[in-house]
């Protein structure tokens, strides 16, 4: 037998984080503490340089490599433009955050570049164990980056959950990758969309399978039922690894919903799209009901967090291709929501206090009158209101199931979403209408002002134009 | 050549992009926000003039159209244009800003370059929900206006001002939600989101009901009709007298409005299978809603509860032509039920937000709303007492004033359907004459009632300007409304042709 040697272009961004995050692990070794900007630089220039990357290579016709087990096509790089913006924003929120904690260590940013990895290993695999490969690469980073504050109770509590929680889900995924292959003799996603194909919805082993990834997928997602470790590991987690879990990673997820559900088992999409329906409807009415009753905003994000998912999943149940880039766009818009109120969260913080609860938002408008507007930007967008990014997400999904003709699944979904609405509405009433209840001012560095505010202004300027941003999920997701 | 340039975005965007200006000089620079906040006001309110001065009012065609592509992946247009409808009250609404600028001048010192951009960025977002013919453009701008009156009410507002305002939005928002499924459902069997191409839309008559109860639950909340009024009395109550008056003479139209654009030409079928539950809601509010009105302790919430049972002469004008169309056979008389609602509409607009105002005046006096409080304001406040006068009176429907325009043709459209109806809809004129006259005599009239009030001094001239531009329109409109009536002419007669033709 002899070996042919795979076409590496396609995976030049892939090679280059990794080269670059080994190169970080050692060099940082050798840096003493007051150096460590070094190690971030190292990594933010990481993040930029295989972002150049993926542009210039930028996919115009799939391609795949690795023998079948890697593509490389349009969404993927898309979204991994999305996943390094929004790490590479991460990184500088949480900067600060980090040096006043003492855990501005290599390792947040070694682990943080392997998680990026792993995104993008699942953005692009194109065969069953590569999207294992990649979704454990991203767990375990995020696993040990929960635990990254040692001394913390509830961090390691929080790591322990997550991970125990976790490795189920992985199981079942197995399991169920086990089962498909059983049934259609092949891992690769082309293949076992053609053998699904030709057999059907007959083989009990198949849909067996469907059932176990489905339910592996809803772990990962936090989707209800399965949603029970998120709240908890984002209450318990650091902040700055809060910020993390809680943006760029959806991204990947969606890619993982995309590549096993569509592409792989696009044939069996009756069977799944039952299944996602329950899922959705349960995730947007227990994440927005359950959230109203949190007092502590990281949680409370965490539940909104759930809800977005139910959201998200109805643009990929409608099953067609204005569903799936309705469902690319609403993903995005949620990241960089998401990303920009953990954001608010963490510059809230200082040395010794926790911004953790809602009532630490009172009077930020007197304390800080632009970083209450980009607050409630972020908010009013989460709930979905014109003019903003997040409406135009709601809207494109509520349309791609209203053309499927699943009108009712709409009108759940707009109910549940003006019962949301009232939450992110009680942090715009303590950023606006109550008097602050702590007057120290808010030091926020420069660099990471700039970012926040583009974070909140992009929010703004999607919402005024939002084609550009759609056109891209529906051009990438054509090829 | 003026009518070649894009006049409605820019009386649209000129006042957004102003308040963000206002903004940006902050509040550290209170005189020249406010300075500002006024050019740009009243700069709008003259950049909006040609709207009316140009109107071709001979034709029923939108006018002033702009047409651009905004979302093409979801054939969504940025599509501007205005009709006999839509055009008078852009202007209303530039004109009460100007009056809300002022009326804010002294008595705001908390953040007042928000509070002024806020009503400014408020204005264009209004004028661009008159002016969208596109029916997302039009949601867009609809619920956009939520985030600045939820500000207003919120910062600016009295003691329950939270829960007054998270009850608003939340209102607001639940009723527009289902409007945007339906609308969404229209575009799935028309591939447009035109308002025009939805008035041409075939609907079945299942179909039609359904999104006709959608239409009703987004505007009837609006306008407010009875019974999802309760949000009105508690955003009156708790606003600032500008947020009060903004509301009052411009959110409630839009809901009337909604359903000159949407709800009867889109399902004309259903509106004329359930034009009775719409008379009902209205005759409900009209009756019973004026008798909550008789006893109120609180001026803002006894003019909150006016303006609603004013509002159902609005609704009750609008679907009063069913009646008189299956009565009469002939569309003459509902020309007069449409017209009369929509002369109703701006003069309330005028009415109310001179009254909120005379209250705001009183309040930043007296600091309480309590009509128990005042008595004999007369004495010391003869020029005040003059104004508030004339506006109880209008608000009463007395003729010579725009109050009795209204609601004198809406009565009379009404007789040509029922006789039953014209008269429940006229006891109206007595029991607003009830609460109004008997408010005007408890605060103005009488003795001095207190210490305070022997210590009030009469309106500077800030407020002498404000009323005095209000005082104006009301008379104005009271004695001459052709001008308003023959613009909207042609519209009327070309909405009543569409929705009396059936879509089935």
């Amino acid at each position: 037998m002899n070996f042919v040697a795979p076409d590496f272009m396609p995976v030049l961004p892939e090679l280059f984080v990794l080269a670059m995050t080994c190169f970080i692990v050692v060099i940082d070794v050798f840096l003493e503490q007051r150096q460590r900007h070094i190690t971030y630089g190292l990594a933010q220039l990481t993040l930029l340089g295989a972002a150049l990357l993926t542009l210039i290579t930028y996919a115009q016709a799939p391609v795949t490599t690795m023998f079948g087990h890697y593509i490389k096509d349009a969404m993927g790089d898309l979204l991994k433009l999305f996943i390094y913006l929004t790490s590479a924003a991460v990184f500088l929120y949480s900067r600060d955050y980090l040096r006043q904690r003492d855990l501005f260590k290599g390792e947040y940013y070694m682990l943080g570049l392997f998680g990026v990895l792993g995104m993008m290993v699942m953005v692009s695999a194109h065969s069953l164990l590569t999207v294992y490969l990649g979704l454990e690469l991203l767990s375990l980073s995020l696993y040990a980056l929960v635990a990254i504050d040692r001394d913390s109770p509830i961090a390691s509590e929080a790591a322990m959950k997550y991970f125990v929680l976790g490795s189920l889900a992985s199981g079942m995924l197995l399991y169920g990758i086990s089962m498909i292959y059983g049934a259609t003799g092949s891992v690769d996603l082309q293949v076992v969309a053609d053998s699904v194909g030709n057999q059907g919805v007959d083989n009990v082993v198949l849909v067996f399978g469907l059932v176990f990834l489905v339910v592996g997928l809803s772990f990962k997602l936090g989707a209800v039922p399965f949603h029970m470790w998120l709240p908890d590991v984002y209450q318990g987690a650091p902040t700055s690894v809060t910020l993390f879990i809680g943006s760029a990673p959806k991204l990947a997820a969606f890619a993982l919903v995309m590549r096993i559900l569509v592409e792989g088992l696009g044939a069996l999409q009756g069977e799944w799209q039952q299944m996602l329906i329950i899922l959705a409807a349960l995730s947007m009415g227990l994440g927005n009901l359950i959230a109203i009753a949190q007092t502590n905003i990281k949680r409370m994000l965490a539940y909104s967090t759930i809800s977005h998912i139910g959201f998200m999943l109805l643009g990929i149940l409608a099953g067609t291709p204005d569903g799936y880039a309705a469902a690319m766009f609403y993903t995005i818009v949620y990241v960089l929501m998401a990303v920009g109120a953990f954001g608010v969260i963490i510059l809230l913080s200082r040395t010794g206090f926790e911004a953790e609860n809602i009532d630490d938002f009172k009077g930020l408008n007197d304390r800080n009158p632009w970083l209450a507007f980009v607050m409630m930007v972020i908010m009013m967008s989460m709930a979905g209101v014109p003019f903003l990014a997040g409406f135009y997400a709601k809207w494109m999904v509520l349309q791609a199931i209203v053309n499927v003709g699943l009108v009712w699944l709409a009108i759940l979904g707009v109910v549940f979403s003006v019962i949301g609405a009232f939450y992110y509405l009680r942090v715009v009433k303590c950023v606006y209408f109550d008097k602050p209840e702590q007057n120290e001012p808010i030091e926020i560095s420069l660099d990471t002002e700039i970012v926040i505010s583009a974070n909140g202004l992009l929010l703004v300027v999607i919402g005024l134009y939002p084609t550009a941003l759609m056109t891209w999920c529906a051009t990438a997701l054509l090829n | 050549m003026l009518s070649e340039l894009p006049l409605l975005s820019f009386v649209i965007w000129f006042p957004i992009l102003g308040g963000v200006a206002v903004l940006f000089v902050g509040d550290d620079n209170p005189g020249r926000a406010k300075a500002l906040a006024l050019t740009v006001a009243i700069l709008s309110f003259l950049f909006s003039v040609p709207l009316f001065t140009l109107f071709d009012p001979t034709t029923a065609a939108m006018q002033f159209q702009e047409f651009l592509p905004w979302i093409p992946a979801l054939s969504v247009n940025y599509h501007l244009g205005v009709d006999g409808f839509s055009m008078p009250l852009i202007l209303l609404t530039a004109f009460m800003t100007v009056v809300v600028v002022i009326a804010g001048w002294e008595v705001i010192q908390y953040r007042i370059a928000q509070y002024m951009a806020a009503f400014l960025i408020m204005e264009g977002l209004m004028i661009g929900v008159f002016s969208a013919l596109d029916a997302i453009l039009f949601y867009v701008f609809f619920e956009a206006m939520l985030i600045p009156m939820f500000l207003i009410i919120g910062i600016w507002g009295g003691p329950r001002r939270v829960y007054a305002t998270i009850k608003f939005f939340l209102y607001t928002f639940l009723g527009s939600v289902f409007m945007l499924i339906a609308l969404i459902y229209m575009y799935s069997q028309s591939n447009s989101f035109e308002i025009l191409d939805f008035h041409r839309l075939p609907l079945s008559l299942n179909e039609q009901v359904l999104i006709f109860f959608a239409f009703l639950l987004g505007f009837a909340v609006k306008v407010p009709m009875w019974p999802v009024h309760t949000w009105l009395p508690d955003a009156h109550v708790e606003a600032p007298t500008g947020g009060s008056v903004i509301l009052a003479a411009i959110t409630l139209k839009i809901g009337g409005y909604g359903f000159l654009r949407f709800a009867l030409p889109i399902t004309p079928d259903a509106a004329n299978l359930l034009d009775w539950l719409i008379i009902t809601m209205s005759l409900i509010a009209v009756v019973y809603i004026s008798l909550v009105a008789l006893i109120q302790q609180d001026m803002k919430k006894l003019i909150a509860y006016s303006s609603i049972a004013h509002m159902g002469f609005v609704t009750l004008g609008f679907f009063i032509v069913f009646g008189i169309y299956r009565h009469t056979g002939s569309l003459s008389g509902a020309t007069l039920g449409i017209e009369g609602g929509m002369v109703q509409m701006v003069s309330h607009g005028f009415i109310s937000g001179a009254l909120f105002l005379c209250v705001g005046v009183l309040y930043d006096r007296m600091h309480s709303r309590q009509i128990k409080d005042y008595g004999g304001v007369v004495n010391t406040m003869p020029v005040f007492a003059a104004f508030m006068v004339l506006f109880g009176m209008a608000n009463a429907g007395l003729p010579g004033t725009s109050g009795f325009i209204g609601e004198f043709m809406v009565i009379l459209s009404s007789f040509r359907a029922n006789f039953w109806l014209a008269f429940l809809a006229a006891t109206t004129l007595m029991l607003g004459a009830g609460y109004t006259l008997w408010l005007i005599k408890r605060v103005i009239f009488g003795d001095i009632g207190n210490s305070h009030v022997a210590a009030l001094e009469d309106v500077n001239t800030r407020e002498i300007i404000m009323l005095s531009l209000l005082a104006a329109a009301v008379l104005l409109l009271g004695v001459w409304p052709d001008p308003l009536t023959s613009v909207m002419h042609v519209s009327v007669d070309n909405l009543l042709q569409h929705i009396t033709a059936s879509k089935l």
